[in-house]
């Protein structure tokens, strides 16, 4: 193909993903070492109020937003270099609070909240959805194939659902008196309120993370299963190994090149995890890196989006993406290197 | 080799299929659930026992309730819905139309199955059963106890019908814009062999790894400000690209593409290069090769990408709910502002009825389009 054609092809898509990916990234980058606030300028305001002969005045002297001629606040931008990034990264603070040995101070500075979470949330579900979509697909596998479609669709379902609304699914069942708190205060015989501190959230959370997941890692292996060579097994079981033996020996490693690639899928979206703090209304408690960025930008009372300190923050989260991407970027490129 | 040495014991087989049941069991509940509970009473849907929930006494006490004929009817609907759906329809389609035309019957069939299916269930089945129920007897007294008044809330009172008009025209615009650009960039990238296709791959992975919120940091000040910017080359007439639907469109595209050119680059890759050598050795361009020759046989990947892009848009909520304003909002940011503020148990329940009306419609599509999804799902694994 000529370069020419190659060109007009792919033009119109890489145009589309240099402007909106790839310029926002430049622009976010720039924007947080720079700082847009409205000028303030200091003036005299005298208020009176009425009193007995005269009336009773006081001067004082107020910070008030310069306005420009039509009534605007008029803002300017100042470069202050990595000054967003102490204020979301709040060192001092936090060194403070790890001399002194003390982890609840350490973890009452978002960032830090956030990145333990993150990284937590993204290193316990990934065994867990590997293992529940392994176990899946080898179940499926062994049902009679009558049921195989509708055990697939019913399967699908959690993978399917809006995000947010699945989250809150697994949220109503449990809030307040949902019915599975039910269940479980009649079957403890004690009063549980899930919502009420951290760690149970969290473990909520991973439970609709894997939830969600798992039905995806388990219809690639399912497929995966589709083709393991059916010579060996057979040669397998003439020398006497065990089914497990089997699943260990010759199924895991014939599945070893999908579970590296959902493995990767899971740890990249896991590590973007967002959608579960909106669905568990769990800001009081339990916060994502990527939630911090979507709270610096949302308007706060007054209107203002705190954007430098959002774009510092977005930037942290990237090193933590970077870090992600470089075992799979040297997969793809051995692999088209090697494979080609 | 005997299928006997393969067999398995029957205790291995029943642990097994017991725990797929188990899985379907927790797989399903929650949804079905909300489902349940969006047809109660708040007082019944709140209940803390789950008989109570699912037979709705006082529901039922209120006057809301179905005969057996009716709960008899209603799963004849349903059940002729699945059928229609699952095998019917995508063998109509399958069957009777050729290439291009396979998309408007997808589309038309589904959406007359939707609303056909809705009209049954909430206006044919209530009417017989209106008419017949006197001349049955303890068939025709009412025994489950269900009600839509929180539909009907939801959709008329809150303006929830809106919200599903912004949803269909953000779906519909990145669908479109989605698959007509991804299509011609998946096809140059299955048939260059070259470095630069290799390393916009690359590029490609990187951007598909980037969170949401870092790309929307990066449009807000400039969407907000874009009257500004825009004036020395719009004039006047500057739009402001906050809160716009197009904006968003666009938006959700770009973050598409990398998924989308990956995707289909690999369904490419598997029609053979032969056949494109064979119409350009008819005389057809590069062009003409891939309109009238690739793209006929191309469909069912189209298909499968457009239902992902389809997911994408109709899932969001991190980019809809920060870059759209309250007059041009979406159903699931809608529904995140609907829960925030419910105070009132009716509030909640109406909350789970609009939840239940954002998934029906994902429900049904899994039902056309299964085979499609798993398809979609494995294509990009299984070859590495």
């Amino acid at each position: 193909m000529k370069f020419k054609t190659f060109a007009a092809f792919i033009g119109p898509s890489v145009f589309m993903m240099l402007l909106f990916i790839a310029f926002p990234l430049v622009s976010v980058f720039q924007q947080s070492f720079y700082i847009t606030q409205p000028i303030y300028e200091l003036v005299d305001v005298e208020t009176c109020t009425p009193g007995f002969l005269t009336q009773t005045c006081v001067t004082e002297t107020q910070s008030m937003p310069t306005l420009d001629e039509h009534g605007e606040i008029i803002t300017q931008t100042e470069f202050v270099g990595l000054q967003s990034y102490r204020n979301v990264l709040e060192l001092g603070r936090a060194w403070e609070a790890l001399s002194a040995g003390s982890w609840t101070a350490f973890q009452s500075i978002d960032f830090w909240k956030a990145l333990r979470f993150t990284l937590s949330f993204t290193l316990i579900t990934l065994p867990l959805v590997i293992c529940a979509g392994l176990g899946i697909a080898v179940m499926i596998n062994n049902a009679t194939k009558a049921v195989r479609g509708p055990v697939i669709f019913i399967s699908l379902l959690p993978f399917i659902i809006t995000p947010v609304i699945g989250a809150l699914s697994i949220n109503w069942l449990f809030r307040g008196d949902g019915i599975l708190t039910a269940a479980l205060e009649w079957y403890l015989q004690r009063d549980i309120a899930m919502f009420a501190q951290a760690w149970t959230i969290e473990i909520l959370m991973m439970f609709y993370r894997v939830w969600h997941v798992a039905p995806f890692a388990a219809i690639v292996f399912y497929a995966g299963l589709q083709t393991v060579n059916q010579d060996s097994l057979e040669s397998a079981i003439i020398d006497g190994a065990s089914r497990w033996q089997r699943l260990k020996y010759i199924i895991i490693p014939h599945l070893m090149p999908l579970i590296v690639f959902i493995s990767m899928i899971h740890l990249m979206d896991s590590y973007r995890v967002f959608e579960e703090i909106v669905g568990f209304s769990s800001q009081g408690h339990v916060i994502s890196l990527q939630w911090l960025t979507y709270d610096f930008l949302v308007p706060d009372q007054a209107g203002n989006r705190s954007i430098s300190r959002a774009s510092a923050s977005a930037m942290l989260t990237m090193i933590g993406i970077a870090l992600l991407l470089v075992p799979l970027l040297r997969r793809t490129w051995r692999d088209h290197h090697g494979g080609h | 080799m005997s299928a006997r040495a393969l067999q398995q014991p029957l205790p291995l087989r029943v642990t097994s299929n017991a725990f797929l049941a188990l899985w379907c069991l927790i797989a399903a509940f929650p949804i079905f659930w909300i489902m349940v509970q969006s047809f109660k009473t708040p007082v019944d849907a709140y209940d803390s026992n789950a008989l109570n929930v699912i037979l709705g006494p006082e529901t039922l006490a209120r006057g809301h309730g179905m005969s057996v004929l009716q709960i008899l009817l209603g799963l004849g609907a349903v059940w002729l819905t699945i059928r229609l759906a699952s095998r019917t329809l995508p063998a109509f389609v399958r069957g009777s139309l050729e290439g291009g035309l396979q998309w408007f019957g997808w589309i038309i069939g589904s959406t007359v199955l939707g609303i056909g299916s809705v009209l049954a269930l909430f206006g044919l089945v209530p009417w017989i059963s209106e008419i017949l129920n006197p001349f049955l007897g303890p068939l025709g007294t009412d025994v489950l106890g269900l009600t839509t008044e929180h539909y009907k809330t939801v959709w008329i009172e809150r303006g929830f019908f809106r919200n599903f008009q912004n949803s269909l025209l953000i779906t519909a615009g990145v669908v479109t814009i989605s698959l007509s650009v991804g299509t011609l960039a998946g096809y140059g990238l299955a048939r260059s062999g070259s470095k630069l296709a290799f390393w916009i791959l690359i590029v490609a992975l990187i951007f598909r790894a980037l969170p949401h919120s870092v790309l929307v940091a990066g449009y807000l000040p400039v969407f907000i400000n874009s009257s500004e910017w825009l004036a020395p080359i719009l004039g006047e007439n500057a739009p402001t690209l906050y809160g716009k639907p197009f904006a968003v469109i666009a938006v959700l595209v770009a973050i598409n593409q990398p998924f989308t050119i990956w995707m289909l680059r690999s369904f490419f890759q598997n029609i053979p290069a032969e056949l494109d050598e064979a119409a350009r050795v008819d005389g057809c361009s590069h062009f003409q090769a891939f309109r009238r020759v690739i793209m006929p046989v191309m469909w069912p990947g189209v298909i499968t990408t457009g239902l992902f892009s389809f997911l994408l848009a109709y899932n969001d909520f991190l980019v809809t709910s920060l870059l759209l304003d309250a007059q041009n909002q979406t159903m699931v940011p809608a529904i995140a502002g609907m829960f925030n503020r419910e105070t009132t148990t009716t509030d909640q329940v109406v909350a789970v009825a609009a939840a239940v009306s954002i998934t029906a419609p994902l429900f049904f599509l899994v039902m056309v389009f299964q085979r499609q999804i798993v398809s979609g799902l494995t294509a990009g694994a299984v070859k590495g």
